[in-house]
């Protein structure tokens, strides 16, 4: 089987478009929780082939984006330190905080290194042993499992100069907060695919039996979104809801066991600062006290300074898919991916920068 | 122990002469350059096509290639994109103390065989040797000189409605080949790079077609920044269909894991040649014939309306826009 070129194959696209639009009556906003399904609606331009009864609004998961200019500025002053080697995926380098970014910290004389997975964080540590590395944990419940693994690791090994800054985040905590806002009408969530292959998917029943929302899981490619489309036009024409796994080659419905018991191990719930949306009760994850140690946050003395939100940025309401990044005046004007004025430019999973990579913003 | 470069290799002195002597006169003998004047002299007539760049590459070494295959062949497919069939070529080296001399010799003997493939010689040439840390191993730089055959007019401005669009085979390959050995980024993958000279394929295309209106080999940036520049340089749109360009699975498959658009990712032995639509079938069979071109295909066509813009159909029968390649997907690999 191969696992690409067949979720790509038009022919099979054209029978579930089909069947979406013979199947959809009743008028329905399905948000796309997930950036990563963000850039393959535009990339494919699924949005053009849906119905007109079919809305498609992006939500807040792209871990890039959501995290607060607060944390941005500690990420960046903590790179400030002498002492400090920061280590990070190469995404977070261009992300402007309240007054400077990674990068520009880094032409200045910051040390600041892009891995690919946090396992090269802790060789740069075993490399660097009269320096303190600090890797930036930014991610959901996708990336968390590994970084706990990694100190586990470096506590194994007696790797002392390894920190982790923990802006961890998990999603099913914001997702009531935005339907309790009550700011997005929606009658059906496409949750997301990697995150559900962690948690598996008893963690979004309550979107279902709460809200009466349909939910699906789904993958990435072009033919996953327009399966998860179809089914929850499905559960809508049926009047159901209920959470259904389209992404049944990634997740089960019980999760990764293992990724979750090693979360659980180095990683407590904590509250955690959201763009856009403010501090949310136990979407974050804080290091436990026992490996305290490798808390950035405690290991360092850094002064972040006081946060500044960019004039003139809707980051924060197209988080909330309560705005597109047509509506932002700065949108392809002073804010482009050479010169991103927020988050939602820069990350390759960001609304703007899928809108305006793939021509969303002026009309294809 | 093994031979290394010193800083004296590149005085100019006895370890210089007897380094271009043994390593590179010898493996890259030709008339001119054996002469070992200043400068290589010979007689040239009719329109001339010349260009230069610099090679960087890391690592030198890659899977299908390396920085002396791919400093020979860039320059040699410069001048093809232009029509011309390439003739000579100047070759410098920028050496960082402490090369390997058999790493030296390696590349050099990949240069002579490239060249030899390309049939260019090598005509002039120098070499300097900088200390440690001031180069990264071996940098490159080539000019090459060419002659553009009569009656032979190829520009990226030239591009004009209604012409197809072809592409001369997979894209990525080069790309892909050389991160996959990158440190900290290594993955197994049997994908080799696909870099090689095209002036052959070139003087066959014209030889079925002296129309062809464009020609520009899609290397950094990939085949999306190609198609911008030339409908940019022309004032036209182009429309491509997604399914119509050849990928192979496994760079399908590396651009998943890192995140990239295969559009994005570079090529060294690919074009994209734009011809009138009543030549293109000619052009897309001689294309065919060719060992680098074997899956040569009409990807789209030229249109008139927003100049400048790249659409391209996707699998699903939308549209969407192919813009330029924003910042470095990955540096250093060509």
């Amino acid at each position: 089987m191969k696992y690409i070129t067949e979720f790509r194959s038009s022919e099979l696209g054209e029978g579930l478009i089909a069947q979406i639009q013979h199947r959809s009556k009743t008028p329905a906003r399905f948000m796309e929780f997930c950036g990563g399904h963000t850039v393959t609606i535009f990339r494919y331009g699924i949005r053009q082939v849906l119905p007109p009864t079919i809305e498609m609004v992006s939500g807040p998961g792209c871990p890039i984006c959501v995290t607060a200019n607060a944390d941005l500025d500690k990420a960046i002053a903590l790179a400030k330190v002498p002492e400090v080697i920061i280590t990070t995926f190469g995404d977070m380098l261009k992300v402007p905080g309240s007054r400077s970014s990674l990068e520009k910290a880094k032409a200045e004389g910051a040390e600041v290194q892009t891995v690919y997975s946090t396992m090269d964080a802790l060789n740069i540590a075993e490399a660097n042993p009269d320096r303190s590395v600090v890797f930036l944990g930014i991610g959901f419940e996708t990336t968390a499992p590994t970084i706990a693994a990694s100190i586990l690791q470096a506590e194994e090994k007696g790797i002392k100069n390894f920190y982790v800054l923990s802006l961890h985040k998990v999603c099913p905590p914001v997702i009531r907060a935005l339907l309790d806002s009550g700011e997005v009408e929606l009658q059906g969530l496409v949750c997301p695919g990697h995150v559900s292959a962690i948690i598996g998917s008893h963690p979004w029943e309550f979107i279902a039996k709460d809200y009466g929302i349909p939910c699906v899981i789904s993958g990435f490619e072009p033919l996953d979104i327009l399966q998860s489309v179809g089914m929850l036009v499905e559960q809508v024409e049926k009047g159901q809801s209920k959470v259904e796994i389209a992404y049944k080659r990634g997740v089960r419905p019980e999760g990764n066991q293992q990724a979750l018991k090693l979360m659980e191990q180095v990683f407590e719930p904590s509250p955690a600062r959201w763009r856009g949306m403010g501090e949310v009760a136990d979407s974050g994850l804080k290091i436990k006290q026992k490996y305290q140690r490798f808390d950035a946050e405690l290991a360092f003395d850094f002064d972040p300074g006081p946060t500044v939100e960019p004039a003139g940025c809707i980051c924060g309401e197209i988080l909330r898919g309560v705005k597109t990044p047509s509506d932002c005046e700065l949108f392809g004007k002073t804010c482009t991916p050479e010169n991103p004025v927020g988050p939602c430019m820069v990350s390759a999973e960001g609304s703007c920068s899928a809108y305006y990579l793939y021509g969303g913003g002026r009309g294809g | 122990m093994e031979d290394k470069i010193l800083l004296a290799h590149g005085s100019g002195g006895k370890l210089s002469h007897d380094l271009v002597a043994k390593s590179f006169v010898k493996a890259l003998a030709n008339p001119l350059l054996d002469k070992l004047d200043d400068s290589a002299v010979f007689d040239l007539s009719g329109r001339l096509a010349f260009t230069t760049d610099s090679y960087v590459v890391s690592p030198i070494f890659f899977p299908g290639g390396d920085i002396g295959k791919l400093a020979v062949c860039g320059t040699v497919n410069d001048l093809a994109m232009s029509g011309a069939k390439p003739l000579y070529l100047s070759l410098s080296f920028i050496i960082e103390e402490g090369l390997a001399l058999s790493e030296l010799e390696k590349v050099v003997d990949s240069v002579q065989k490239a060249a030899g493939e390309a049939g260019v010689d090598i005509v002039t040439g120098d070499t300097k040797v900088v200390t440690r840390g001031s180069a990264d191993k071996l940098f490159i730089n080539t000019a090459g000189v060419g002659v553009i055959p009569e009656g032979v007019d190829i520009s990226g401005s030239n591009a004009s409605p209604g012409d197809k669009v072809i592409l001369s085979g997979a894209i990525g390959d080069h790309g892909i080949a050389v991160i996959s050995q990158r440190e900290g980024l290594s993955f197994a993958t049997k994908l080799g790079s696909d870099c090689a000279p095209l002036g052959g394929l070139v003087a066959e295309m014209l030889k079925a077609s002296p129309n062809i209106h464009s020609l520009r080999d899609p290397t950094r940036g990939g085949l999306a920044t190609s198609l911008n520049e030339l409908a940019k340089q022309s004032k036209v749109s182009i429309r491509i269909e997604e399914e119509k360009i050849p990928v192979q699975e496994a760079v399908l498959a590396a651009c998943e894991m890192l995140g990239f658009d295969p559009l994005y990712v570079a090529n060294e032995g690919k074009m994209v040649a734009i011809v009138p639509p009543e030549d293109a079938d000619k052009v897309l069979k001689a294309m065919r014939k060719n060992r680098y071109a074997k899956d040569a295909a009409i990807i789209g066509e030229v249109g008139a309306e927003h100049p400048g813009r790249v659409v391209m159909k996707t699998v699903l029968g939308a549209h969407r826009i192919v813009d330029m390649l924003v910042g470095d997907l990955l540096p250093r690999i060509c």
